[in-house]
């Protein structure tokens, strides 16, 4: 499963394929030189800087998308459909949440009474940037660039994370996530430097060959591991976990939502390239029976969506409540790794597209309510479906989908990955499958505690709360999306095929369907 | 809104608009299209002519055109041909109906050199197959009885702010069409139609691909047991739409959950592929939780919660089932023609799966497949019966619902335990449910007594009743364990019965807590001195639920005593005196309410208890009516589920043998 596929392109070459990030890096140039060139700092100019060079990238993106694989700059990334599906997705999360902190006073520090925003240039250029960032990290076909790509994504989450600088929980919250981040990193370099020591180089297809002709297994085993730690952290899954509700609380609420679906995504975009790309599922066996990949993936999955949900039964601040749900997403998602087939890999690919639009719907409704002057906790979200129905009603459809209620999206992006592990079968897929379904009735739980509050309680007050018009407009999409999705469901599936087909010809897995 | 962040907007908007595009251009290939992709004859048959375009840029080489087994009296004639880019040839496709069938489903299958069409998985070799639906006849009166409340859904959200009235009456309305709909589906039904007449001896059939990347059909049809649910559906629904009057509080919300929930119950009982019945299964969920949890009693969130989580957990498992099953199937075509490599048509799951489930060898978790499978689904089902030890949720739920909401739940939600037992059990895993049947009989024996004992203890009228629903989904149990024709007969007519009488039950229930704001037993007495009326129905409905002979709760029992018998001895000896404690807590009920003295301490003030007002009463009429007539002359029923239940054991007793002697397929 090598990249044999590949078309090697040389530097100058790949430029032209290498065109969305190029924009973006001019996107962010402009909105830093427009800062200081045009006058004073304003919210607006930098949105529009941002939303152009986004739909610009987007653009070159479809443009230069031809269904086949590339290699640039000497194999450090690839231009492969699978970066490109990971590509538009990124586009689509930042352009989201570049409009919702348009109108956020969480997101850029808001001072009464001066009308410019200092800081909104930055935020849009560390947000185009942390884009750049995840999507080298899709197209990362090479230990050295994976790390670079991971950290640069990283350093900027920090940075983003700690955006509030006056708010102490905002600083906790970048401090841990520094230090979190700190160690997962050096972890996983220990690691990537055994799987250079096993390979002698860093290039994945080369490892692929080298770990397939060798019979080391069990440093390949804690190699492997201990490059989990960074993708782990990445995803938030356990036991790499621990910084998500403190950063998810602190950051401001539109750097939440990014963190929630951005460097999530790309963190399980790395890890399948990382699987299919350099690590075979069959290896050489001297200690373990068979294969131990879908073991330790499904050890950390069962006990990530295990821990996400119980944790979050006990939370009182919606912020932290949604991060432990996205805890337990990471572990949902990780379960379409363990069953090692096109079909669990796929449904990875579904539920991001499902999860982009549910989750950010959730914390776009959050944000909405806390820039309409609303508090964050459960309890101040008594009585909103009286006195905010359009948030509370997308509230509701982002949570019944979260769950995994048709005919929401959710639903039948759950579908796909429980499907997945039960057609490969084994008695661990099998086991697998029972854990996650029996978590996600265990989430409705508290998602109802959500529900319960918005419209069971009585409110505090009967004052009507208005969401501002952007925001609504943001919410809506995110709610059409969400309980429409399944009109569009076929095309989005084959989609999804053709973007794993360099791993997974479609052809095979019908032939092997029938097979079975 | 200023003019930049309108500009921004736009750009978003676009942004977000064009991750969806993901047009390619295809070089030199050829394109296969075929005109129109539905091809409708009529009853009587007829002729079609189909076209087969090539928008390819390169020749179209079709192989052969034929049309999908099983043929159902379609048939095309066609050979080899090539197509060049931008030319289109046409088929002509022929329907001659079969003899006694009103309905055909096929599909027209063209086997080309166009690769962007799935291949064939049962056939040897690379063999690209375009299809194209074939229906005859096809039925849009059970989509009407779905998707009428659907709309009327939207409608009711419509209504202007204020018009609390309006709304009212637009939900009568609407809900009043699926009760006509069912009415004449009831009058339509053709009893004589069995398994032999073909279409697995369903009629009003609408049966058509919905997402054809996972084999998802749209599959609607009804046979005697869908029409008897269908029909206690509507008429339960329309009934509560009259006991919601008294709503207050937000009633736009109230009436629109309420369409929604009727619309997803009346999908349940129509859908025939497992996909759609569980979307429909678990779409009816969301209405009723927000309906115990908006409009409910005092203790409302909790039993809302309770109920949802608990009907979740056993969904769930019944998803897994789902999946499994699916990926056990076996390969087939979709209704339209298409290759599949599996299938969710619950049908062909029972007719054509059914062995290979059950095939000696195939294990999950280390355990014999079919009983695993069967042991999820009926998890899933026995939570919504309820069945013991599953049956919490229900006391709790009933007590703090509103009225109308109580009727609904143990009206028709119930029900949908046994029908799923019946459809999905019993049809997919025939063998495991024969395996399954003593524990069965014997949960249902527990539920009758438990259930009556419970009841016995009540201090709450509402949830005096509430038991009682427990103990009489009991005997439903104990009928469909016997495999007997007359238990299976018994325990429909049961479910019909309990259907009609609770929701008597429920409406008086109700009555009384208007008046009374309070529904403990002990604080009444004397009622029919001052509500003459009331009593009077409530004394039939409580003779109709304890199963006096001549009211149709009798005749259930006596059906499912008759069946259950000759199978299960002790059991049924057992169960039968379920008979004599239901008969003791209900006249004891009856006792201490109706009878006796007026309670003056409590209720000096007589004006308080006006008798049933006129919508009451024709609240309570329909069903009264139906009680009575079908306590004399269950005929309606019985000839209605007949066929379609002597089907379903012939289908059982033929696997039954099979699993016994673990034969492989």
């Amino acid at each position: 499963m090598g990249g044999d596929l590949t078309i090697a392109l040389d530097n100058v070459q790949s430029l032209r394929y290498f065109a969305p990030e190029l924009i973006l890096s001019v996107g962010i140039l402009a909105i830093l030189v427009a800062d200081l060139v045009v006058g004073k700092p304003d919210r607006k100019r930098s949105f529009g800087v941002a939303a152009v060079s986004l739909a610009i990238a987007l653009v070159a993106t479809l443009a230069t998308m031809d269904g086949r694989a590339r290699g640039l700059f000497g194999g450090l990334i690839a231009r492969d459909p699978f970066t490109d599906f990971f590509k538009v997705l990124f586009i689509v999360t930042s352009a989201l949440v570049g409009v919702a902190a348009l109108r956020s006073r969480d997101a850029i520090e808001y001072r009464p009474g001066e009308l410019q925003d200092k800081e909104s240039g930055e935020f849009y250029a560390l947000l185009l940037t942390s884009t750049i960032g995840m999507f080298l990290m899709a197209a990362a076909t090479d230990l050295l660039m994976a790390f670079l790509s991971l950290e640069l994504v990283s350093i900027l989450s920090y940075i983003l994370a700690g955006f509030k600088r006056r708010d102490r929980k905002s600083s906790e919250a970048s401090l841990k996530y520094v230090i979190y981040g700190g160690v997962a990193a050096g972890v996983m370099l220990y690691g990537m430097s055994l799987l250079y020591g096993i390979s002698g180089s860093t290039n994945l297809s080369t490892i692929y060959q080298a770990v397939a002709a060798s019979r080391s297994t069990l440093v390949l085993v804690i190699a492997v591991v201990l490059c989990m730690a960074g993708f782990g952290y990445k995803i938030a899954s356990v036991p790499f976990h621990m910084w998500c509700p403190d950063v998810y609380e602190g950051a401001p609420t539109p750097v939440t939502a990014f963190f929630a679906v951005g460097p999530k995504a790309a963190g399980f975009a790395l890890l399948l390239r990382f699987f299919n790309g350099a690590i075979p599922e069959q290896i050489h066996t001297d200690l373990f029976a068979n294969s131990p990949w879908p073991l330790v993936l499904g050890l950390i999955a069962a006990a990530t969506m295990t821990l996400g949900n119980l944790a979050a039964i006990g939370q009182s601040n919606i912020k932290r409540l949604l991060a432990y749900s996205s805890i337990a997403h990471a572990g949902y998602l990780l379960l379409g790794l363990c069953s090692f087939s096109a079909d669990g890999q796929r449904a990875i690919l579904l539920y991001l597209v499902t999860y982009l639009f549910m989750n950010l719907g959730a914390f776009l409704v959050v944000l909405a309510m806390s820039d309409a002057g609303l508090g964050e906790e459960i309890a101040d979200y008594r009585g909103l479906g009286m006195r905010a129905k359009f948030p509370a009603l997308v509230m509701a459809i982002c949570l019944f989908s979260l769950t995994g209620l048709p005919p929401f999206a959710g639903f039948f992006g759950k579908f796909y990955l429980f499907a997945a592990l039960i057609a490969k079968g084994g008695s661990l897929n099998v086991a697998l499958a029972l854990i996650g379904i029996l978590n996600s009735a265990v989430s409705l739980y508290y998602y109802a505690r959500i529900l319960r509050a918005m419209y069971f309680d009585k409110p505090a007050s009967e004052a009507p709360i208005v969401a501002a018009p952007i925001h609504a407009w943001n919410m809506g999409a995110m709610a059409v999306a969400t309980l429409g999705m399944w009109i569009a469901w076929t095309p989005l599936v084959g989609w999804v095929n053709a973007s794993m087909a360099q791993w997974y010809p479609r052809a095979q897995t019908i032939v092997t369907a029938a097979l079975r | 809104m200023n003019r930049s962040t309108k500009v921004a907007g736009i750009l978003a908007l676009a942004l977000w608009a064009s991750a969806f595009s993901t047009a390619r251009a295809d070089g030199g290939k050829p394109h296969l299209v075929i005109r129109p992709s539905t091809i409708e004859f009529g009853k009587g048959g007829g002729e079609a002519e189909v076209a087969l375009e090539n928008t390819g840029t390169a020749p179209l080489a079709i192989q052969h055109v034929r049309v999908a087994d099983p043929a159902d009296g379609f048939s095309v004639l066609d050979g080899p041909k090539v197509i060049a880019p931008g030319q289109a040839t046409t088929v002509k496709v022929t329907y001659v109906p079969q003899r006694g069938r009103t309905q055909a489903f096929g599909g027209l299958q063209v086997y080309s050199d166009d690769e962007s069409y799935p291949d064939d998985p049962r056939t040897p070799g690379v063999d690209h197959v375009a299809a194209a639906a074939l229906q005859a006849n096809p039925s849009w009166l059970l989509s009407g009885m779905v998707f009428i409340p659907l709309l009327g859904c939207l409608l009711v959200m419509f209504v202007p702010k204020g018009k609390d009235h309006l709304v009212k009456w637009v939900a009568l309305a609407v809900a009043a069409v699926p009760a006509a709909l069912a009415v004449l589906l009831f009058v339509k039904f053709d009893r004589s139609v069995s398994m032999a007449s073909g279409n697995y001896g369903l009629q009003f059939i609408q049966h058509s691909v919905w997402i054809p990347s996972f084999n998802i059909e749209f599959y609607f049809g009804v046979d005697g047991l869908s029409v008897s649910m269908v029909l206690l559906t509507a008429l339960v629904s329309l009934v509560a739409v009259g006991a919601s009057w008294g709503i207050s509080k937000y009633v736009r919300g109230y009436f629109a959950m309420f369409l929604l929930l009727e619309a997803g119950m009346m999908g349940v009982f129509c859908a025939l592929d497992f996909f759609l019945f569980y979307v429909f299964w678990e779409v009816m969920l969301l209405p009723m939780y927000f309906l115990i949890g908006i409009w409910g009693g005092p203790r409302k969130e909790y039993a809302a919660i309770k109920f949802f989580l608990y009907t979740l957990a056993g969904s769930v498992l019944m998803l897994l089932a789902l999946i499994a099953i699916y990926y056990n199937s076996s390969a087939t075509t979709l209704v339209n023609g298409a290759p599949a490599a599996h299938s969710f048509d619950l049908m062909r799951l029972s007719y054509v799966d059914a062995p290979r489930f059950a095939s000696a060898g195939l294990t999950l978790l280390g355990f014999e497949f079919a009983k695993v499978v069967w042991i999820g689904l009926f998890i899933g089902f026995a939570i919504k019966i309820p069945m013991f030890p599953f049956h919490t949720w229900l006391p709790d739920a009933h007590v703090e619902a509103p009225t109308a909401i109580s009727v609904i739940l143990a009206g028709v939600l119930l029900k949908m335990g046994t029908y799923g037992i019946l459809r999905i059990n019993f049809g997919l895993l025939p063998g495991a449910s024969v395996w399954a049947g003593e524990a069965m009989a014997v949960f249902g024996t527990i539920n009758i007594l438990y259930g009556a004992f419970c009841a016995f203890a009540q201090k709450d009228l509402k949830k005096l009743v509430a038991y009682s629903s427990i103990s009489h989904m009991g005997y439903c149990l104990v009928g469909m364990a016997a495999f007997t024709q007359t238990g299976f007969n018994g325990a429909v007519m049961q479910m019909f019965n309990h259907g009609t009488i609770t929701s008597m039950l429920f409406i008086l229930v109700g009555v009384i807590y208007d008046r009374a704001h309070t529904r403990e037993i002990d604080r009444f007495g004397g009622m029919a001195t001052q509500m003459p009326v009331y009593a009077a129905f409530f004394g039939f409905a409580f003779m109709a639920s304890l199963g006096l002979p001549g009211l149709s709760g009798f005749i259930g029992e006596v059906l499912v005593f008759l069946g259950a018998f000759p199978v299960y001895r002790v059991v049924t000896i057992l169960a039968a005196t379920g008979v004599i404690f239901t008969a003791a807590y209900h006249l004891w009920a009856m006792q201490r309410i109706q009878l006796g003295k007026w309670n003056e301490a409590n209720w000096p003030d007589r004006s308080h208890f006006p008798d049933l007002s006129t919508r009451e009463v024709l609240t309570l009429v329909p069903m009264a009516a139906i009680v009575l007539v079908l306590g004399f002359w269950p005929a309606p029923i019985l000839d209605l589920v007949g066929n379609g239940m002597s089907d379903l054991l012939a289908h059982v007793s033929q696997h039954q043998g099979a699993a016994a002697l673990a034969v492989i397929p």
